[in-house]
């Protein structure tokens, strides 16, 4: 009945709030009922419902064949992908802020989010300049000090370190801005309290500084290892050039599960991947957030 | 922004300068690459056979614009829906958003908690990229729409979650009371009160989208197969892998006709550089609402 009188009463805002909500059960919440085809020997014709029910068997199938190599892949790169990012965020956001011309400082964090706003696509071809096995300009120096050409786009050996330079290369400056916001948040009697009890600017950023980002920090490490199943498909996917030679140091889930999607056919095995993904990082989310409510109450994210 | 921390207690000449020179060289490594893709797009084809791609090209030409220009149907095309996605996707997003967050920054709405926890589960369980596949394709027929390229994207947790953080803290209660009590009801006090307060946050969530509709591939290549809805990016793609196609089998006869079609290197740089210019022009504009909307919207509401 509450409901009934405060729909009544509210129905303004529930009319505001009704596209929104049309589009989360359409697109988010609709999906989350066809996990059951990871359970399922899915066919188009009998549809998602109508398709015969096969328990675990996907997920078998998985864990038989491609599962360790994928999984491996995407917690190894996401948790370098974390920790380094969360690093050269902090340390680029702290000498941002050390820089005392404004024109300067500005025109340094414009060009740094710049490849934030590139597409992988356009990302994918800036790299294949200088990776191309005939014309890049890196093999062109290798041949000019007499060395061997690399066919990068064959050749498994560089791919961990491309990888996570090109992941860097675009997301860095972005995520030093989220850090840089805060500090400049920082209320600047703390820094003249301990200016007057003589503390050096090093010992300012490490007492000072680093505790006032903390949430910040926090909350943006359980955001990104609640994604640790995930990958940045762009990233495998496209600067790879999605080339199956490289796939024992490139596939990760996302990749996995989307060419499982256009090249295999087989529906049910790689929903059984999403749903693995999505249940993972769903229980890493809960995990992290009640270690941290442990710790430190106010932090938590719920 | 202001600068707090240095106002103090300065660190020395030295280090200021050991700081600029750090950040120099990041900046070079940053645009270097995009600085790259320019040169090679104003290179002469005939000089990038023989000498590859370089920095300074041996030999300046235009060839590469024209040759676009010159074979432009489908350029033309892609532009226009990349251009009608980007700004349709992002005018609807901005709209459904703001309305979303104003309703969840009402803290006498009852049922406020309730949609925000709706709204905050998709971030945390999702059913993941097939299901989704067959929900949009087989269950609402939108594969091959124009929908298709604006809809999955609409609506984000996270932008609403920043905006509604940034209402909550800069727009008073009180005002909103006043002018109810003056008889304004709840649409005009949303776009007049409402929307105009909020700018610098929708600035923000807006630059986001479109940049999100802008740069998307994802979508066209899963959804698209009409050539009159392939996005300027998809198109790129699509390009670049024929291209590898073609010259990992070469010599075949259908592939010396398909290479033939196919734009020369320099022609897919110009094409990059045509995609890629106007948000490198665009975004430092919105640069000083950005950094301000991220501040007090910050993520945690």
């Amino acid at each position: 009945m509450t409901f009934l009188y405060e729909l009544r009463k509210n129905k303004v805002l529930f009319l505001m709030a009704l596209p929104a909500l049309i589009l989360l059960v359409l697109f988010n919440y609709l999906p989350m009922f066809g996990v059951i085809l990871a359970f399922k020997n899915y066919n188009f014709y009998d549809g998602i419902l109508g398709s015969p029910w096969i328990g675990f068997k996907n997920f078998e199938y998985l864990f038989k064949g491609d599962a360790w190599l994928i999984t491996r892949n995407t917690l190894l790169y996401n948790f370098v992908f974390i920790i380094f990012g969360l690093i050269l965020a902090v340390a680029l956001a702290i000498v941002l802020d050390e820089i005392r011309n404004r024109f300067l400082s500005k025109t340094y964090q414009t060009i740094l989010i710049m490849p934030y706003f590139l597409s992988w696509t356009i990302v994918a071809l800036i790299f294949y300049a200088f990776l191309s096995a005939d014309k890049g300009i890196i093999n062109q120096a290798l041949t000019y000090m007499g060395m061997h050409p690399i066919n990068f786009y064959s050749e498994t050996t560089y791919w961990p370190y491309i990888l996570i330079f090109v992941f860097f290369w675009k997301s860095v400056g972005y995520s030093s801005i989220i850090y840089l916001a805060s500090i400049t948040g920082i209320s600047p009697e703390y820094y003249e309290a301990a200016t007057i009890d003589g503390a050096s600017k090093w010992q300012q950023i490490r007492f000072i500084t680093i505790p006032c980002l903390k949430p910040i920090i926090i909350i943006m490490t359980i955001l990104s290892i609640g994604k640790i199943f995930y990958a940045d498909f762009g990233l495998f996917y496209q600067v790879t050039y999605n080339s199956g030679a490289l796939y024992p140091v490139t596939q990760v889930i996302d990749t996995y599960v989307y060419n499982g999607l256009t090249s295999m056919g087989n529906y049910g095995m790689t929903a059984a991947a999403g749903l693995y993904q999505s249940f993972v990082g769903f229980v890493l989310v809960i995990i992290t957030n009640w270690i941290v409510k442990k710790m430190d109450k106010d932090s938590a994210l719920f | 922004m202001e600068q707090t921390s240095s106002k103090f207690n300065q660190l020395p000449k030295s280090w200021n300068l050991v700081f600029n020179l750090i950040l120099i060289v990041l900046c070079v490594v940053c645009i270097i690459p995009i600085i790259l893709v320019y040169a090679i797009s104003f290179t002469s084809e005939a000089s990038l056979s023989a000498k590859g791609y370089q920095f300074l090209p041996s030999e300046w030409s235009l060839d590469a614009y024209r040759y676009v220009f010159r074979n432009g149907d489908q350029i033309l095309q892609s532009a226009y829906v990349t251009i009608g996605v980007t700004a349709i996707g992002t005018l609807f997003s901005l709209l459904v958003t703001a309305l979303f967050s104003y309703v969840l920054s009402r803290r006498d709405f009852r049922y406020r908690n309730v949609m925000a926890f709706f709204l905050f589960f998709t971030m945390l369980f999702n059913g993941g990229l097939v299901p989704s596949y067959i929900v949009n394709t087989n269950v609402l027929h939108l594969a091959d729409t124009f929908w298709i390229l604006i809809l999955p994207y609409s609506l984000s947790a996270f932008n609403v979650i920043i905006l509604r953080t940034f209402m909550q803290q800069s727009i008073e209660t009180a005002i909103l009371e006043a002018a109810r009590i003056d008889g304004a009801g709840e649409w005009y006090i949303f776009a007049r009160i409402v929307l105009p307060l909020s700018k610098p946050g929708l600035a923000t969530v807006g630059l986001f989208t479109l940049v999100t509709y802008w740069n998307d591939w994802f979508l066209g290549q899963l959804y698209i197969t009409n050539p009159k809805l392939v996005s300027l990016q998809y198109m790129l793609m699509k390009l670049q892998s024929n291209i590898d196609f073609v010259t990992s089998n070469a010599t075949s006869a259908t592939n010396n006709m398909l290479m033939a079609q196919i734009p020369a290197e320099g022609a897919r740089m110009a094409i990059l550089v045509i995609v890629l210019t106007p948000i490198l022009c665009a975004y430092p504009f919105f640069q000083k609402y950005f950094v301000k909307g991220l501040t007090i919207g910050g993520i945690k509401g």
